[in-house]
């Protein structure tokens, strides 16, 4: 059974590895889960999910793979005499659970009671589960599974929940494509991180020494290293105002968390398009501007351009002179672009909007051209994607 | 069985989930991973599971600058050299200068120990790959004495992260994991029940709604977690606050008192201000 479910997860884009299965297996084997679903489920997590972005995508699948497996034993269950069946219920309940089924009008009305209740319920659940709605088809069905169900008007705790674990998804929001905050995108931005020995040699290299010394036949010859930092430069291009306002909190987030990771950070506004000028500050953004062309020249080929922005605007501010929505611009902002993007060879477009949308507009597809399809949303995962294509 | 069961302890609160991942990772005597938001006792698990299952500690603290051959063993190659130019007689014996580290000492350990390797992203990025064969075979090999160190018994591992850098997937596939949510009010109310057992019902369930309404905070850079709260409590109780002013329905009081354990970024204070701040003249100008 276990076979099955290890493809069904694999194919559903988590990544276990047999080692992973065994391991589960060997713990099953020794008895680590017990008896109850729950357990397994626990068990089963803590084997074959080991990153935590993975583990809303784990629930998913869970609750559909098993929830198949539990219809299944519905299906069953609809195959026996309906006699037998209220029995084995009745073996199951204690005298006080039937002597409120016995207030409830009997169990015909019961399991009345109960259909009301799942179906109140699987409103409220969005996509409820399709076992909770059959349950009321299959009265054993229900004990089996939804004892919250049968429990009406009881107060006492059978210890189960009628909501499984994985269908509560607690952990959605951990879901790479989702969320961005600014740990996660310095954990993002740090994969950009190049380590490098320049500078004053102030640290003792130990290894260089010791071998040194053994060539001087033992008297002492001290070699120096200059100190490890990261030596990655980042340009960062940040269009700001208009439609760019809807992702002002995503855009600090990724200001702050690059701020904090990189030592040598350049960064510059604009709004919309890249045009002649950019400028640092926004309240001052008409008095001091810094020339596009003085910052290409000022920092060097090996700093690494990142823009940041939707690319939303009419295509006549990216390809005509006089485009711009702001001032007159003599050259378009296309030309501007291309300028940059000849001076520095690894630049990225990161844009807030969502992918989907990119295609139906035209200036985002211009300006995705222009970069030459190195536009990534700014999510953790397209942030990963753009550090790849950076590096 | 029944008595090598981590069932959290009377000091610490462990969920459903939590405890069957140690209790597979003890039983199969193999590390658990274990990531979470800072200050949700990642570390203080360890300590636990060790002090629950009455089994000796073995702390291997991570740095940036830890390497993983250090947890092994050293060569301290600099005082045999002072030595051989001193003369000492020491310096004819290598293995004088084999200086055990954490590894090692939990693998000589009589009975079977708890090895806790903290933050081990904090270190380069080889770091973990370099412990697989160890972490696996629980054994090593001492080159300059030409020694192989295998472990008594097998230690149980427990490995925290904070996930400033991806581990290796060879890596992650030798270990159980275990990410371990902020706690919901119900696990919180019983986790500061365990720390603070004469605590005030109402002080307890008012600190909480205080301390979530923080958290709900939009855009603090970082939330206040578990051990804040215990912190704040703590101040709370010291500077015996009552309950009533943690719920100030008042506005001009709505700043939790003694705010400063809970928020330990001085941009948050800032902004945390700045929206009492607002919220205080929306109301005054209501009339």
């Amino acid at each position: 059974m276990l076979i099955p479910f290890f493809f069904v997860l694999r194919e559903g884009g988590l990544k276990p590895s047999i080692t992973e299965l065994l391991t589960l297996l060997e713990a099953m084997k020794k008895g680590v889960a017990g008896q109850s679903v729950d357990d397994f489920y626990f068990l089963s997590r803590a084997c074959l999910v080991k990153d935590e972005s993975k583990l809303d995508r784990f629930d998913r699948i869970f609750a559909a793979y098993f929830k198949g497996v539990e219809d299944s034993l519905v299906d069953l269950m609809d195959g026996l005499p309906e006699d037998w069946l209220k029995k084995q219920a009745e073996l199951l309940l204690s005298d006080e659970e039937r002597a409120k089924i016995e207030a409830l009008g009997g169990f015909e009305a019961l399991m009345k009671a109960l259909q009301e209740r799942l179906d109140e319920q699987e409103e409220r659940h969005e996509g409820g589960n399709k076992w909770i709605g059959t349950a009321g088809t299959s009265p054993f069905g229900a004990y089996g599974y939804n004892p919250e169900g049968v429990r009406i008007g009881q107060q006492g705790s059978r210890n189960r929940r009628a909501t499984k674990v994985w269908d509560r998804r607690e952990y959605r929001n951990l879901d790479d494509s989702i969320e961005l905050g600014t740990r996660n995108i310095k954990v993002a931005l740090r994969r950009l991180r190049k380590f490098a020995r320049e500078g004053a040699t102030d640290e003792l290299d130990l290894e260089d020494t010791i071998d040194k010394t053994a060539r001087n036949a033992g008297l002492l010859d001290i070699r120096m290293v200059p100190e490890r930092h990261n030596a990655v430069k980042v340009l960062l291009c940040l269009d700001v105002g208009g439609s760019m306002d809807d992702h002002v909190r995503v855009c600090e987030e990724l200001f702050s968390a690059a701020r904090t990771e990189f030592k040598h950070l350049q960064y510059f506004y604009f709004h919309n398009f890249i045009y002649e000028s950019l400028w640092k500050d926004n309240r001052r953004r008409h008095g001091e501007r810094t020339p596009t062309l003085d910052i290409a020249h000022k920092y060097g080929a090996d700093y690494k351009l990142i823009f940041v922005g939707d690319a939303t605007m009419s295509p006549y501010e990216i390809v005509y002179a006089g485009g711009s929505v702001e001032h007159w611009n003599e050259e378009p902002g296309a030309v501007w672009i291309k300028r940059l993007l000849n001076t520095y060879s690894k630049a990225i477009w990161l844009n807030p909007e969502p992918k989907e949308r990119w295609d139906s507009t035209p200036s985002t597809k211009l300006t995705r051209e222009i970069m030459e399809d190195r536009m990534f949303p700014l999510t953790i995962a397209g942030l990963d994607e753009g550090i790849k294509a950076l590096r | 069985m029944a008595d090598t069961k981590f069932t959290g302890t009377s000091t610490y609160v462990a969920t459903d989930d939590l405890m069957m991942a140690v209790n597979a990772a003890v039983t199969l005597e193999r590390p658990i991973l274990i990531k979470g938001e800072p200050g949700t006792g990642k570390t203080q698990l360890a300590v636990e599971v060790a002090e629950s299952l009455g089994k000796p500690l073995f702390e291997w603290h991570i740095k940036s600058t830890t390497k993983a051959q250090q947890g092994l063993y050293e060569y301290d190659a600099v005082a045999r050299l002072r030595d051989s130019q001193l003369g000492d007689d020491r310096v004819h014996d290598i293995s004088n200068y084999i200086v055990r580290g954490k590894v090692w000492e939990a693998f000589q350990s009589k009975e079977q120990p708890v090895l806790l390797i903290d933050e081990v992203d904090k270190a380069d990025i080889e770091f973990p790959n370099d412990l697989l064969q160890e972490l696996d075979r629980m054994e090593f090999y001492v080159y300059e004495t030409k020694q192989l160190v295998k472990a008594a018994h097998r230690p149980i591992i427990v490995i925290t992260s904070n996930n400033e850098k991806e581990l290796p997937d060879a890596f992650l596939r030798r270990c159980f994991f275990h990410y371990i949510k902020f706690p919901d009010k119900e696990t919180m109310s019983r986790i500061v029940d365990v720390h603070f057992p004469d605590l005030k019902k109402n002080l307890l369930s008012e600190a909480l709604n205080a301390f979530y309404k923080v958290r709900d905070v939009p855009g603090l850079k970082k939330k206040p977690s578990t051990s804040e709260l215990l912190d704040w409590i703590r101040l709370l109780l010291a500077e015996d606050v009552p309950p009533e002013l943690l719920n100030a329905k008042d506005s001009r009081k709505a700043i939790p008192p003694l705010y400063g354990a809970l928020l330990k970024n001085e941009q948050d204070v800032h902004l945390f201000e700045q929206l009492v701040f607002l919220d205080r003249r929306a109301d005054s100008n209501q009339p």
